[in-house]
């Protein structure tokens, strides 16, 4: 008896209060939103595969490119490892039987698939073509009345975005077992954590903006509007206040991730534990004072600049303190390559170039020469893509055991994981040349002499598809043919793997004690020589 | 965890909250497994209180995502007023303070019989509540109608921004009662268009405190119908409570509203 046999029917599942069934729904629903996105993707680089415009007309190119970005941003990556893997671990990480509000939890899946369809409604009937950032005057008085249908898509995303991170900051706080105090919370819950303040924080100040700009194109207010005297750089004043926190969203949880699999792959406690759970808190802070540095070019003062600019090195502390500690932490460690751990090595790898770019991008000087260039393009999908997509694929390896009670098949599933990084690589890493060369982004069509490093990424991604195919088909197969996993087939400390797989509905027989430290390898040593000497 | 066997499954452990966690778990708790569970405790608490701080705690989350929901507003209102304060002075002459005044006194009112109704679900008096609520919703109609006369001598006099907008109040404020009455100066055309901004801002932050007001007053209605079937009574409050808070939300931000948008340069007259 677990979980998924409890009930049956389809009722079941679209009623269910328990966390572990939405965070099923919700993997379902995000994979199929991926591979729309990525289809998406595929079109853009076919169309590049070439210089001239002609695939598709170059009206049709921009709406491809910001269907591209807004499904993937607000329908896969914000959610990706929170509302999935998230949602079905962290209360069994902090010990309790459910999320503290399950009915909300159901109503963030159900705001995020109305969503969804309306997105998808909206490019069927059109698209919209504003690029993701809906900058204005653009979105408000030029393009077509679909930035309407994609705002309100956005906006409801957006809730149910926030549903989720109240949830986790709710739980977190008040659902906690016996003796589980925050220092004993593994780091995949204070990173989830931290991302939650950024959800809630952020989102309603998109929201609002959203508003605006619906408001603006119906009613012709004035607030964005130069010609009433309204300002379209407080629209992108507003708009970063949200979205660039939201880059902080997408990535914090992921880094939870890595720092799971690395402690458990390397047999070791990571290392500044302490320092690596308020590193994500840090994060989270720092976060909501750089958004400005996606205005450089915009018309902001030379003042805001330099402050902007210097409160963009800063975020970089706390992100290397966690990449130093995962390094240190697999230092002397007994480590071995599983699947997981080859994904996160891939994260620590691609991020930090992911992150090291963005140094050039935060620093004026360079940025005004590389801003709106492909640099910028491979900078951000070194962190989404390489960094985020990475970390949700460790993950989902990582506790897919857990999940289903089903073990992958380790050998094709490390082929993937490989496939992927080669991929990748060969995807963007051209694009930071072509951007250093000076080709601009958003554009269908480029002068001839780019075109050689454009084959190089169109023929990446081909690779790259493979590698993302790969997982949905045997991850599929290993439903019903994989080996039993038992209940922790990692021999990692976390709660989660002390109760059977796939769990029960309130996930422990008895509400679990926590006496023994986070990540304590010792104490899973213990247990277990308890347990053979009692047989 | 599944080697205690039966004894641990009978253990029931009374409170888990945010600091008092026990590690070995509360002693006096053995032997409590089969006391009465009251039925509006959901199966994932351990405990009344437990589930009462959640939601609590749960509100007040959500009202902070509301604060910065309308600190965008706000923002925008703070940097256009800098900008163009002469043209904000004259535009809010053209709001009623009489209504506005009115409106600021219903809506306080009705955040106290809210927190009268809070007490009476406290102290379990069915037809107090009942009548709190009641009282709680006419009062929250009278500010939408208001409301609804005050918007409609903005579309009167053309202030309602859009192609019908009109400067005439602003550039010859001698044809206009409210800003002769204030004794407004003929502002230069550039400044008068800005007024525009003013009341883009007037409608879009009264407009979306009018849909939070809306929005109250339906869940206000459900909630009558539920009190008179004894639902808040019993002792589980906190659906009230949290109503509660909302209501205060919504209440203290037509504090902030009114003094910005009604009472700039007051001070002068």
């Amino acid at each position: 008896m677990n979980f998924l046999s409890k009930e049956n029917g389809i009722l079941s599942w679209l009623l269910t209060g328990d966390h572990k069934r939405i965070a099923m729904l919700y993997l379902f629903s995000i994979t199929f939103f991926f591979f729309i996105g990525g289809a998406l993707a595929g079109l853009i680089r076919l169309e590049l595969l070439t210089p001239q415009a002609d695939l598709m007309a170059t009206d049709t190119y921009n709406k491809v490119f910001t269907m591209h970005g807004v499904i993937m941003i607000f329908f896969f990556l914000v959610p990706s490892v929170p509302a999935t893997i998230g949602n079905f671990l962290i209360p069994m990480m902090v010990g309790a039987k459910d999320l503290a509000l399950p009915k909300i939890n159901l109503l963030s899946w159900y705001l995020y698939m109305a969503a969804g369809i309306l997105a998808l409604y909206t490019m069927a009937t059109g698209g919209v073509d504003t690029g993701w950032t809906f900058t204005t005057p653009l979105s408000t008085h030029y393009v077509n009345n679909n930035v309407l249908t994609t705002g309100l898509a956005v906006f409801i995303a957006g809730f149910s975005s926030i549903f989720t991170g109240l949830n986790f900051i709710v739980t977190i706080h008040k659902m906690r077992c016996p003796g589980m105090t925050w220092f004993k919370l593994p780091l995949f819950v204070w990173s989830n954590y931290a991302a939650s303040i950024l959800m809630v924080l952020g989102t309603p100040v998109l929201a609002i903006t959203i508003v605006l700009i619906a408001l603006e194109r119906t009613t012709h207010i004035g607030v964005f509007d130069p010609a009433n005297g309204g300002d379209p750089i407080l629209f992108q004043h507003l708009f970063w206040f949200y979205s660039h926190p939201a880059v902080y969203i997408m990535i914090l949880p992921g880094m939870g991730v890595v720092s799971e699999v690395i402690s458990t792959f390397s047999r070791k406690r990571v290392f500044g534990y302490t320092a690596v759970a308020f590193s994500s808190v840090a994060i989270a802070i720092f976060g909501f004072f750089v958004w400005a540095h996606h205005m450089f070019i915009m018309g902001i003062s030379n003042y805001s600049v330099i402050v902007f600019s210097l409160l963009t090195m800063l975020v970089a502390v706390p992100s290397a303190i966690k990449i130093f500690n995962w390094t240190f932490t697999l230092y002397k460690g007994s480590i071995t390559f599983e699947t997981p751990m080859l994904y996160a090595f891939g994260f620590m790898g691609l991020f930090t170039i992911g992150g090291m770019t963005g140094i050039f991008l935060g620093t004026s000087g360079t940025d005004i020469h590389l801003t709106e260039t492909y640099f910028i393009v491979a900078h951000f999908h070194f962190v989404m893509v390489g960094g985020m997509l990475m970390a949700f694929l460790s993950g989902v390896h990582f506790w897919w055991p857990k999940m289903t009670g089903r073990m992958y098949p380790e050998k094709i599933s490390q082929l993937a994981a490989v496939v992927t990084f080669i991929g990748f690589n060969f995807t963007f890493f051209p694009q930071f040349i072509l951007g250093t060369l000076g080709m601009p982004r958003r554009y269908a069509s480029y002068p001839p002499e780019f075109q050689v490093l454009n084959v190089f990424s169109t023929a990446g991604a081909s690779i790259l598809g493979v590698g993302y195919l790969l997982p949905v088909l045997y991850l599929t197969w290993s439903l019903k043919y994989g080996e039993i996993a038992g209940n922790n087939p990692w021999q990692a400390t976390g709660l989660e793997w002390q109760t059977q797989s796939p769990p029960l509905t309130e996930n422990f027989p008895v509400t679990p004690i926590m006496d023994h430290d986070v990540y304590d390898y010792e104490w899973l040593e213990s247990q277990k020589a308890k347990e053979v000497a009692s047989v | 965890m599944t080697t205690n066997g039966s004894k641990a499954r009978k253990q029931k452990r009374l409170r888990v909250s945010d600091s008092t966690a026990n590690p070995h778990g509360a002693p006096q708790a053995e032997g409590h497994a089969h006391h009465a569970h009251p039925p509006y405790l959901r199966h994932h608490f351990e405990s009344v209180e437990q589930q009462a701080d959640t939601t609590n705690f749960a509100m007040w989350l959500f009202l902070l995502t509301e604060i910065m929901f309308f600190g965008g507003l706000f923002t925008a209102y703070l940097i256009y007023r800098n900008w163009y304060y002469p043209a904000f002075v004259a535009a809010s002459h053209q709001l009623n303070i009489f209504w506005g005044t009115l409106n600021t006194l219903l809506l306080i009112s009705s955040s106290f019989t809210m927190a009268m109704g809070v007490w009476c679900a406290e102290t379990r008096k069915q037809s107090g509540l009942v009548l709190c609520l009641i009282l709680t919703f006419i009062l929250g109609l009278g500010f939408l109608g208001i409301k609804t006369i005050e918007y409609s001598e903005k579309i009167e006099k053309h202030h309602v921004p859009g192609f019908h907008y009109s400067l005439n109040s602003f550039l010859n404020p001698d044809s206009d009662e409210a800003a002769k009455a204030a004794g407004d100066k003929p502002l230069p055309l550039d400044m008068a268009r800005h007024t525009e901004v003013y009341f883009s801002l007037y409608f879009a932050m009264t407009g979306m405190h009018a849909v939070h007001m809306i929005i109250g007053i339906a869940i206000l209605g459900f909630m009558i119908f539920r009190a008179r079937a004894g639902a808040y009574t019993t002792g589980h409050v906190t659906f009230v409570e949290n109503f509660g808070l909302y209501w205060h939300f919504v209440d203290i931000v037509w504090i902030f509203l009114f003094p910005l948008l009604y009472l700039i340069s007051r001070h002068a007259n």
